[in-house]
């Protein structure tokens, strides 16, 4: 497709320069061999395709993000089997795309993602034991912390990639640099909410990055049935804006991809759109069973493309990766989200007025009369 | 005689239609391998094949749509919206497009369309997945609307449903998935618009619908014992609503009870209230009593959602409290 190449991000070539070189490692399970080039640095064996935009230093704190988010994950599934958490949607697989789209802000910036995006919110300012405490099942959990501008999860499929446009148009009308982050599935873009957010932001040359985690399914339903387009990212040129497609699985291309496009939002040039392609490794939520859907080779093909163990070879081929290390990165992690833990399960049972409460600034005089009858008291 | 699930049910209720008119398909997210993810579609697949069960991306304005252009054309249609609250996200072709489309052909455009979707609470997903939202189709004119309560009734108000030449938005209950029971051999035609009484009495009459309707039972045997009769009605149809066999107990017993999942204001007894008021008032004994969720948004915590939603107490409670003098 010569057309794609109108759809690469401003200055995004020239700084890296493979940009336009199809990639030979087309993850599996994207049956759609089209050929068009996935943006890429870091290859699934360590190596790199080129100069990485960071230190090493940086490297080894992404790669302690990406472990922390892991843990968390582990221990919310592991929560949410004993009973402890409602339905939990889990990002396994998806950590270089959340935490590397997240790097690529400022703080002040906003963020509106979905029910799988608590790594990116994470990263972004949202603190693990309010994620936590929202995943319990209570609205506390919902009030996010001032000077934190993440939203909190959207749980209805498409409407959040909306608010993205008001937010950053927001921002210009207040005279910020403040950029907007939306992330959302490849199955979110079929919503006609992606569609109008997308036109919208174009026409409006709204600060928005539109971030699609492509994981390849949408609860039992593939990307490939999802769109016929040959790739997300394609569907950017139809709204007139940049579109790139990214190696989701590796942390640094999707951080610069995203930085490149936030940077360009900054500056007055409007919206684009950013195509990780990555995996869900676990089932869609614990409700789901993908053994009905998908097979177990897809899914072993792409655990060895593993986000983490991409990074954690690049590290070993630098001597900056050692067993010790990763120990203790994870006993940390697991101090942090164990603490988490334990402050969201010390908050007391919601009261019954809480439900009146949140409702309006001020509770109507119908609403406290329904409150005596519900709650039996007064 | 088998015993079924009120989520095998649905299948099951679908199943004998689509062996009926080989027209009939279904579409809707996650319903062909995935089975729904209430599993209420499990094995239609299989039986029926992809060109009949079809997967969508998704799309709900589209799957409505869809579903709408091809029942114009006279291919009978079931489409699934997973949850009801994604009714609010087709909302413009449900209330605008399906329900007026007879009405502004002058009655020359028939739609036979079943919207399905899971409705209602219990399940702790909170205030974007549990609503109760039978009251906002039955405020349409030109929707038919159902929610029932038993597995059996899910096959035979489905098969009345995919029957009918109009559209019909056909409520299954999350929380009633699991109940199960003995279901009749053979064919299941129920007809829309018949309410049933599933227990009669004679001081107190008690109306529910979906998952109220277990309660509104299980708070009449408690009633009983407290020497309170309850004529415990299952409404089924809001749209068409059976007046007759609702006005029927009220003249017989001269009290009357709504219990209702949805939010309290202009929930469906708000109407039926008001019905009963006009034509039985002289029956009355007693004002009508509405047991309603408060107008607000399910919340996610357990203890919170369990009141908020009409209880076995709650029913029991307010009943006796107010049925003075009819014992
Ligand atoms: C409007 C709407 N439709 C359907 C759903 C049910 N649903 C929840 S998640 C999901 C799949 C979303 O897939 P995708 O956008 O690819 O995100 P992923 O879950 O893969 O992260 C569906 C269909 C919903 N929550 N909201
Ligand atoms: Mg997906």
């Amino acid at each position: 497709m010569t057309s794609r190449k109108a759809g690469l991000g401003r200055g995004l070539e020239a700084l890296i320069p493979i940009h336009g070189e199809t990639t030979s490692s087309r993850p599996p399970g994207q049956t759609s061999a089209n050929g068009s080039s996935m943006f890429r640095l870091i290859n699934p064996d360590g190596t790199v395709r080129d100069r990485l935009p960071v230190t090493l230093e940086e490297m080894k704190s992404l790669y302690a993000d990406m472990v922390e988010a892991r843990v968390y994950d582990d221990k919310s599934m592991a929560m949410q089997r004993q009973g402890r958490l409602a339905t939990y949607a889990p990002f396994r697989g998806q950590e270089a795309a959340q935490i590397g789209a997240a790097a690529a802000l400022r703080p002040g910036d906003w963020v509106s993602g979905t029910y799988r995006d608590a790594a990116l919110n994470w990263k972004a300012g949202y603190p693990w034991k309010l994620l936590i405490l929202g995943r319990t099942g209570d609205e506390r959990g919902g009030q996010v912390p001032e000077g934190v501008n993440v939203m909190p999860p959207s749980i209805t499929v498409g409407g959040h990639m909306i608010h993205a446009v008001g937010l950053a148009w927001a921002e210009r009308l207040k005279g910020t640099d403040r950029i907007a982050l939306t992330s959302f599935g490849d199955g979110a873009t079929s919503e006609g909410d992606f569609h109008e957010a997308m036109n919208f932001a174009a026409v409006y040359e709204t600060p928005t990055v539109f971030l699609c985690q492509n994981n390849g399914w949408a609860i039992s339903y593939p990307v490939e049935e999802q769109t016929r387009s040959e790739t997300i990212a394609d569907k950017a040129l139809a709204y007139g804006m940049p579109g790139v497609r990214v190696d989701g699985n590796d942390v640094i291309a999707v951080l610069v991809a995203v930085r490149e496009a936030a940077e360009r939002a900054r500056e007055g040039e409007g919206p684009s759109l950013v195509e990780a392609v990555t995996y869900r490794l676990g089932p869609h939520t614990t409700a789901d069973d993908p053994g009905r859907y998908r097979k177990d080779d897809e899914v072993a093909a792409w655990e060895e493309l593993d986000p983490l163990v991409r990074v954690r070879r690049l590290l070993e081929r630098s001597g900056a990766w050692t067993e010790s290390w990763q120990q203790s990165l994870e006993t940390e992690a697991s101090n942090r989200i164990e603490e988490a833990v334990a402050w969201a399960e010390s908050v007391p049972e919601p009261e019954p007025d809480d439900m009146f409460k949140r409702m309006f600034a001020e509770p109507t005089p119908n609403l406290v009369e329904q409150e005596r009858e519900a709650t039996g008291r007064g | 005689m088998a015993q079924l699930s009120y989520r095998e049910a649905v299948a099951y209720g679908i199943a004998q239609e689509m062996r009926r008119d080989p027209k009939l398909v279904m579409l809707g997210e996650d319903i062909a391998a995935a089975g729904g993810v209430f599993k209420t579609t499990v094995g239609l697949l299989d039986e029926f094949g992809p060109d009949r069960i079809k997967d969508t991306p998704i799309s709900e304005q589209a799957i409505v749509g869809a579903a709408m252009g091809a029942a114009m054309t006279g291919i009978p249609v079931i489409a699934e919206l997973m949850f009801s609250d994604f009714v609010a996200v087709t909302w413009d072709m449900i209330a605008n497009e399906i329900a007026k489309t007879r009405y502004m052909t002058d009655g020359q455009v028939a739609l036979p369309l079943v919207i399905r979707t899971a409705n209602g609470g219990g399940v702790r997903f909170g205030a974007q997945h549990s609503q109760s939202v039978e009251n906002w189709c039955m405020m349409i004119p030109g929707l038919k609307v159902v929610a029932p309560s038993t597995p059996t009734d899910v096959i035979g108000l489905m098969a009345a449903s995919v029957r009918d030449p109009d559209p019909v938005v056909f409520f299954e209950h999350k929380a009633l998935m699991a109940m199960s029971e003995e279901i009749p051999d053979g064919e299941i035609v129920d007809e829309l618009g018949k309410a049933k009484i599933l227990r009669e009495g004679t001081d107190v009459t008690i109306a529910a619908l979906a998952a109220m309707v277990p309660k509104a039972l299980e708070a009449a045997e408690r009633l009983a014992a407290d020497g309170i009769s309850a004529e415990v009605i299952d409404v089924r149809s809001l749209m068409p609503l059976d007046t007759r066999t609702i006005l029927g107990s009220v003249s017989k017993t001269g009290r009357f009870y709504t219990v209702e999942e949805n939010p309290r204001v202009l929930g469906w007894g708000a109407e039926v209230v008001s019905i009963v008021t006009d034509e039985a008032f002289w029956d009355l004994d007693g004002p009508c009593i509405r047991i309603t969720t408060p107008h607000i948004p399910l919340p996610a915590a357990a203890s919170l959602e369990d009141m908020a939603i009409p209880s076995v107490d709650r029913i029991y409670e307010t009943v006796r409290r107010t049925a003075g003098g009819s014992a």
